[in-house]
């Protein structure tokens, strides 16, 4: 049974549009899929590799403002962004990967979060080529949002596979063997620092794709929206870890339960709680609520507390922690 | 050459806190091994400790060190015994949970700051917030220069606990090897609950200095983080020593790239001295004193 | 030209010698003893060989080429494996998994690297272990790993590093054997080793070392008979049987 359940997730994610044809959960399961290829990637590096990066979002911005300044400069259409998103990405990320892992420790994670900074900064002050503050807007190509939605579901099954293929290769087994323990990679005649790179890379790569899907998308990119620390960095690392870190559908799980916690915070149990505290007719309650709303960064942060503290390996890697605590609950039910 | 000096002073004052911010931070990350992320943040919980004291009591900044310093020690105390501890007897593949737990605990702090006191900047108008005294032609800030004092002094009273204290020596001995110093019957425990406590006090300090000139918003957080790791980038990881010299070529690099360059790009000095460093001296200044 | 050389090898680490001028030269084929007190240099040489640490001073020859300053992973694709006094296993990988990433060495498809690893775990006695994961194997079976996955990378020179500390008289006697069938099988063998029963019974020749600095060399009974390396072991226990 286990081993068919991506394939009958696959059928269901196919049919999904022409099941639920509602433009409101169609955006939804949109942005999934997206987030389905940025947490993949960040599990590659990060999952796999052992190296955490704490600044997704300057790769996704950088794919992102490709896909938009082609469009803007150049009056060439942003979908050549999704495949130069993906190279600008590499292009940023590879020097970046071989100055950062010449050293070991935290310094990649630090140099990440920098990365992630200077790329929001210069996204900000150089105006001439960005807008700056004002962003980018373009044209959307569909007025519908099926098209989007195939197009975003190809690019998940595309990563999700490569990701597995790269695991089951030569490289994946180097990048486990750097994850676990460095010097005994070396010692077996394994490249580190060559093979992080590969490893941020293809992470880079792909995250830098999504991005300039999100440009294609939204039709509309800014650096705080792109280069956001809280918004795309650490929800690809939320994403990542709450489905499982270094597993390989750990992430597609993430992405989708994530999207919907945003979600729920963002409207506020879709304004279930707003209806409540308006019956109870306390302008109190509606004002807490409204307070509720805004705050879901809050509810990003608890988030973040809470799994590490009791699901540290995720959703898929502690499933059987889940399902003893779940059968040790119902088994304290019947007794 | 006015201007050089000017922003020399500048430069020193604001190095000086600085220096307490990434000590703090380097305290942590020698004991822990772990870079806190939350740092900014405690600094910004303590502005508002200040902010209030001052705004609903009328006492005067300086004097809320002695309320500020305490409750922020506490603090840090409790996010490490029941936040960070918890994590080292957790099974999971990444070693970076302790970090991505200061995050989580960055975000919380900011948002329940900002719950409290909404995104509006606040600032604390003190008598002498604005006045300065003049160095031969150079106008030097009062306040910046009390500062200045009290970031000396408690500078030098942490470097005698450290070294005079059993406390001190138990923080320094499990720096410097964690594994003997649980031999030696250090609890390692208790030591990471109070160099925690310690750091957060210290950058406690610095942010209850930085109010009667400083502006406060709970988003100021994230900066102040990471300007606390680019010091401690700078100085060497885990260097009390290395965090002082880290802070004030932090502070007067900024001053100096203000002045220099443009106000935009204060921001991003500290991370283009980060990428530097990496780039010409991984180790930072440890490597180059040795201390 | 030696088939291994090393020449008047210096290691400061900030003002401490840990190595002070250590020669010597290792035959094709052969099991090259090194001991020494805890603290007197041995691991510091095989890190000093396998480039994890840079030379103060010093050369290192291997087949007629200079490798002293190449990258650890480039020493190994010469033909020099190592293992580690303190074991470091791929922990969450199993025993096939930790054995196939270093088969990879020598071989680019899965396939080749799966034949190969499981090649070596027979060789080496652990192929009834390859589903374990590598942290949860007992330390006898720690340390086999080690030099199973060593000679897994297909190398013409081994570096055994305490591969023997730790071990029950059972499986002192195999990990011997094991050794022997390595060097039958053609691998020059570099050996450190504490426990005198396992060094003397099975080096050609061996070095002693004492602070960095070399003290006696010779086959095992004239290093056992050595007056310098006597003195150098008073007061530690030794077992010379």
């Amino acid at each position: 049974m286990r081993r068919y359940l991506p394939i009958i997730c696959l059928i269901l994610l196919t049919i999904f549009p022409l099941v639920v044809p509602n433009d409101y959960y169609l955006h939804l399961m949109i942005l999934v899929l997206m987030w389905v290829v940025i947490g993949t990637a960040w599990n590659l590096i990060a999952g796999y590799t052992g190296q955490v990066s704490f600044g997704d979002a300057a790769f996704f911005g950088t794919g992102a403002y490709t896909a938009g300044l082609l469009t803007t400069k150049l009056m060439i259409s942003p979908w050549w962004g999704l495949i130069l998103g993906g190279v600008t990405a590499a292009i940023l990320a590879l020097p970046f990967g071989w100055i950062c892992f010449r050293l070991r420790g935290a310094y990649f994670a630090l140099a990440t979060l920098a990365l992630n900074e200077v790329m929001r900064h210069i996204g900000t002050i150089w105006e001439s080529l960005t807008n700056g503050m004002v962003g980018i807007l373009i044209v959307q190509t569909f007025m519908s949002k099926l098209p989007y939605y195939y197009i975003v579901l190809t690019m998940a099954v595309v990563s999700v596979v490569s990701v597995r293929l790269v695991m089951r290769s030569k490289w994946g087994y180097y990048f486990l063997s750097i994850r676990e323990d460095q010097d005994a990679a070396e010692s077996l005649g394994i490249d580190s620092h060559f093979y992080k790179m590969v490893s941020l890379g293809i992470a880079a790569a792909l995250t830098g794709v999504a991005g300039g899907f999100y440009m294609n998308y939204m039709g509309f990119i800014d650096p705080h929206v792109v280069f956001s620390l809280h918004d795309i960095s650490i929800m690809a690392i939320l994403v990542g870890i709450v489905g499982g870190v270094g597993t390989i559908y750990g992430p597609a799980v993430g992405a989708f339960i994530m999207v919907a916690v945003q979600e729920l915070f963002r409207t506020g149990f879709f304004g279930t709680l707003m209806a409540a505290a308006k019956s109870t007719g306390s302008g109190y309650f509606i004002k807490i609520v409204e307070y509720f709303n805004m705050a879901h960064v809050l509810g990003f942060g608890l988030l973040v507390v809470l799994v590490i503290l009791f699901l540290p390996n995720g959703v898929v890697g502690d499933w059987d922690k889940i399902l003893r605590f779940l059968r040790l609950k119902r088994s304290e039910a019947e007794a | 050459m006015e201007v050089f000096f000017q922003t020399l002073v500048a430069g020193i004052l604001k190095g000086s806190l600085y220096a307490l911010i990434g000590m703090g931070m380097t305290l942590i990350m020698g004991v822990m091994g772990i870079i806190n992320l939350a740092h900014g943040q405690l600094m910004m919980v303590a502005m508002y400790v200040t902010f209030t004291l001052h705004a609903f009591f009328g006492i005067d900044p300086y004097l809320s060190l002695v309320v500020a310093m305490p409750t922020l020690f506490i603090l840090g105390a409790i996010i490490q015994q029941w936040f960070l501890n918890p994590l080292m007897k957790v099974e999971s593949i990444l070693p970076e949970n302790q970090v991505l737990m200061t995050v989580g605990v960055g975000m919380v702090l900011t948002e329940v700051m900002r719950f409290i006191f909404t995104s509006d900047y606040k600032s604390v108008q003190t008598s002498y917030s604005k006045s300065a005294w003049y160095f031969w032609d150079i106008s030097v800030s009062v306040p910046l220069t009390i500062d200045f004092f009290f970031a000396v002094g408690l500078t030098v009273l942490l470097l005698l606990f450290l070294i005079k204290t059993d406390t001190g020596r138990a923080i320094r001995a499990t720096a410097q090897d964690k594994d003997a110093a649980l031999l030696m019957g250090v609890d390692s425990e208790k030591i990471t609950v109070i160099t925690f406590g310690l750091g957060a006090a210290l950058v406690a300090a610095a942010g209850t200095l930085l109010i009667p000139v400083y502006y406060l918003f709970p988003d100021i957080g994230g900066p102040f983080t990471r300007k606390a790791f680019v010091i401690c980038v700078l100085g060497g990881m885990g260097s009390a020593v290395g965090a002082i010299f880290g802070g004030m070529t932090l502070g007067l690099a900024e001053a100096f790239g203000a002045a220099y360059i443009g106000m935009e790009f204060e921001d991003m000095i500290g991370l283009i001295i980060f990428i530097l460093v990496l780039l010409f001296l991984p180790g930072g200044f440890k490597r180059l004193t040795k201390v | 030209m030696s088939f291994f050389e090393v020449k008047d090898l210096v290691k400061n680490f900030g003002g401490l010698l840990a190595v002070n001028g250590v020669s010597f030269s290792v035959k094709e084929g052969e099991i090259f003893g090194l001991i020494g007190p805890n603290g007197s240099g041995k691991t510091t040489i095989f890190n000093l060989i396998t480039g994890f640490y840079p030379l103060t001073r010093g050369e290192i020859y291997f087949e007629g080429k200079r490798i002293d300053g190449l990258k650890t992973y480039k020493i190994c694709k010469l033909g020099i494996g190592r293992t580690f006094q303190v074991v470091k296993p791929l922990a969450r990988l199993t025993v096939l998994d930790n054995v196939m990433a270093s088969a990879f060495n020598r071989s680019t498809t899965i396939k080749d690297a799966r034949e190969k690893a499981l090649e070596a775990l027979e060789f080496c006695g652990l192929a009834h272990r390859q589903d374990v994961l590598a942290r949860s194997l007992p330390i006898g079976e720690r340390k086999r790993l080690e030099i199973t996955r060593s000679f897994a990378t297909g190398p013409k020179l081994i570096l055994l590093d305490e591969t023997a500390a730790g071990l029950n008289p059972a499986e002192l006697n195999k990990a011997i054997e094991l050794i022997l069938k390595i060097r039958d099988n053609g691998v020059t063998i570099v050996i450190v080793e504490h426990i005198m029963r396992v060094i003397m019974s099975i080096s050609e020749r061996i070095l002693a070392i004492n602070y960095g600095m070399p003290i006696g060399m010779g086959t095992p009974q004239e290093v056992a008979d050595n007056e310098e390396v006597i003195k150098a072991y008073l007061g530690e226990e030794v077992d010379f049987a």
